[in-house]
């Protein structure tokens, strides 16, 4: 590979810590090709590296009636990226729930790019990010709707909780539709921890690093119900209780 | 003396002084009735109780079991044996009911330096208070009063209160909202509950629950102070005549 370093005045990096990313760039980055055979379905779980600067990169391409699962906790030290780009061929559906945890001065970003070609596909993307201190955490999400793709169903439920006031999250749920008879939704909030909940639980004998711990697993809880088998499910949210560690 | 002692309280929401010099003695094992018109500052009397953020106690003193009330962290407070059963009970989606109280009893239990209670034997002492209240098991395993009925919520804070076994509970408008039938449930609890080392502070506006629930005294709240303390012909007497005279 010989590209160039993206840069700030392409949208899709508009968030991004470039330079952490010249660091890795471009041997370290992880070009992956999905292709899912029509009728059938692809699960993919994506854990943390452990590496500080961790950039992946996901081509997806769903056939007919098919089925791509992708599910992942984001939490590089420094800067974690995860990008997909998905087409969505007749009847296919894609279903992204994704975590970011941001304890201290991390960039992390969840970007994605659905792309219903064809009729009847359907889509369910999912994320939830909770920032503290300096730490960045963006959604850049963008659906597709081509001009012959009619009765598409795109879902996009984008949440952020800041513990912080100097934390910083950016939600943009995008939609770009051509055809005519389609349901698009989406939703981006970014909040922080609800004072009267906070309160009750406390009030009821949770020491303060334990309620916050709890409202927060239920908070990124929704990012993993989709999680169709039950073992990547536990895998997944342990590591994001241990995550949440760090950060209450 | 006392289980609970408060002298001369004064307390703030925001700007406004809201408890005006309050005193008030509840001995161990006694149930204590507080009366009084609309923002007399009953409920305010309890989150200053419990610590809740935003109510300042700006002199006076709360001693609770031989300790400084206003010296402690809400959840110490809780340890130490406080339970505030709220009016309003708060909505936790995807924090478990189950999950939450058991969570809550083994901090208490760790801060007083006690062992935890195994998990067989929490969904023993659960199921028997859900049924003594009229709660079902899926009541306790949904989220946090998510869903509930004005009725249920209240039972469900009783049911906490059941299986947190508080030294002193002050019940904030239990009554409001219930039905007879839930009336009798909740004051069959309390019955129940009442032990010569478990003392209740009910806020009431109606005398209603005190059929039910003799109180040892009642005490009259207007402008932030009590200005009547008597035995449980007091409640009789202000559901006949009203506040007007006494109030001002």
């Amino acid at each position: 590979m010989n590209q160039p370093l993206p840069s700030k005045r392409q949208e899709t990096w508009r968030y991004s810590d470039l330079d952490a990313l010249a660091t890795v760039w471009p041997s370290g980055v992880v070009s992956e090709t999905v292709d899912v055979p029509a009728g059938k379905t692809t699960s993919l779980t994506l854990l943390p590296t452990g590496d500080p600067v961790s950039v992946h990169d996901y081509r997806v391409t769903v056939g007919k009636g098919g089925r791509f699962e992708f599910h992942t906790l984001n939490t590089a030290a420094t800067y974690g990226r995860i990008a997909l780009d998905v087409t969505l061929h007749d009847g296919a559906h894609f279903e992204l729930g994704g975590a970011q945890l941001g304890a201290n001065k991390e960039t992390l970003e969840i970007v994605t790019t659905v792309r219903h070609a064809e009729p009847n596909g359907t889509s369910n993307q999912v994320v939830r990010s909770v920032v503290a201190k300096q730490a960045v955490a963006s959604c850049l999400a963008k659906v597709i709707v081509e001009k012959h793709a009619q009765k598409t169903d795109a879902e996009q439920s984008v949440k952020a909780m800041l513990l912080d006031r100097t934390a910083t999250a950016n939600s943009k749920p995008e939609l770009e539709i051509h055809a005519d008879d389609v349901k698009c939704a989406h939703g981006a909030t970014v909040g922080e921890l609800d004072k009267t909940q906070y309160f009750y639980l406390t009030s009821r004998g949770l020491p303060p690093a334990d309620a916050k711990r709890l409202m927060l697993q239920a908070f990124i809880a929704d990012a993993f119900v989709g999680v169709s088998d039950d073992a990547a499910r536990e895998t997944l949210e342990a590591a994001a209780i241990t995550a949440l560690e760090a950060l209450t | 003396m006392a289980l609970l002692e408060i002298k001369d309280l004064h307390a703030t929401v925001g700007d406004k002084e809201i408890l005006k010099g309050l005193s008030l003695d509840v001995g161990a094992g006694e149930v204590h009735a507080i009366m009084g018109p609309n923002g007399s500052g009953k409920s305010t009397l309890g989150y200053v109780m419990s610590g809740r953020e935003g109510y300042a106690a700006t002199s006076g003193s709360i001693r609770f079991d031989g300790k400084d009330l206003l010296d402690m962290e809400p959840h110490e407070r809780a340890a130490a044996g406080l339970f505030l059963g709220l009016q309003y009970p708060v909505e936790i989606p995807g924090v478990s009911n189950l999950n939450f109280v058991r969570s809550a009893l083994n901090a208490q239990r760790r801060t007083r330096g006690e062992d935890e209670v195994s998990a067989a034997d929490f969904m023993r002492s659960a199921r028997e208070e859900a049924a003594a209240f009229d709660m079902t098991m899926d009541h306790m395993k949904r989220g946090v009063n998510v869903g509930f009925s004005g009725g249920e919520k209240k039972r469900n804070e009783m049911v906490q209160m059941a299986l947190l076994q508080p030294k002193f509970a002050v019940l904030d408008e239990t009554d409001s909202g219930l039905d007879i039938d839930a009336l009798k449930t909740v004051a069959a609890g309390i019955n129940r509950l009442r032990a010569p080392d478990r003392s209740f502070l009910l806020i009431t506006h109606y005398q209603r629950l005190l059929d039910y629930v003799k109180p040892d005294c009642v005490h009259v709240l207007a402008g932030g102070r009590i200005v009547r303390s008597g035995g449980p012909e007091l409640a009789h007497e202000l559901e006949r005549e009203g506040y007007g005279d006494i109030a001002t």
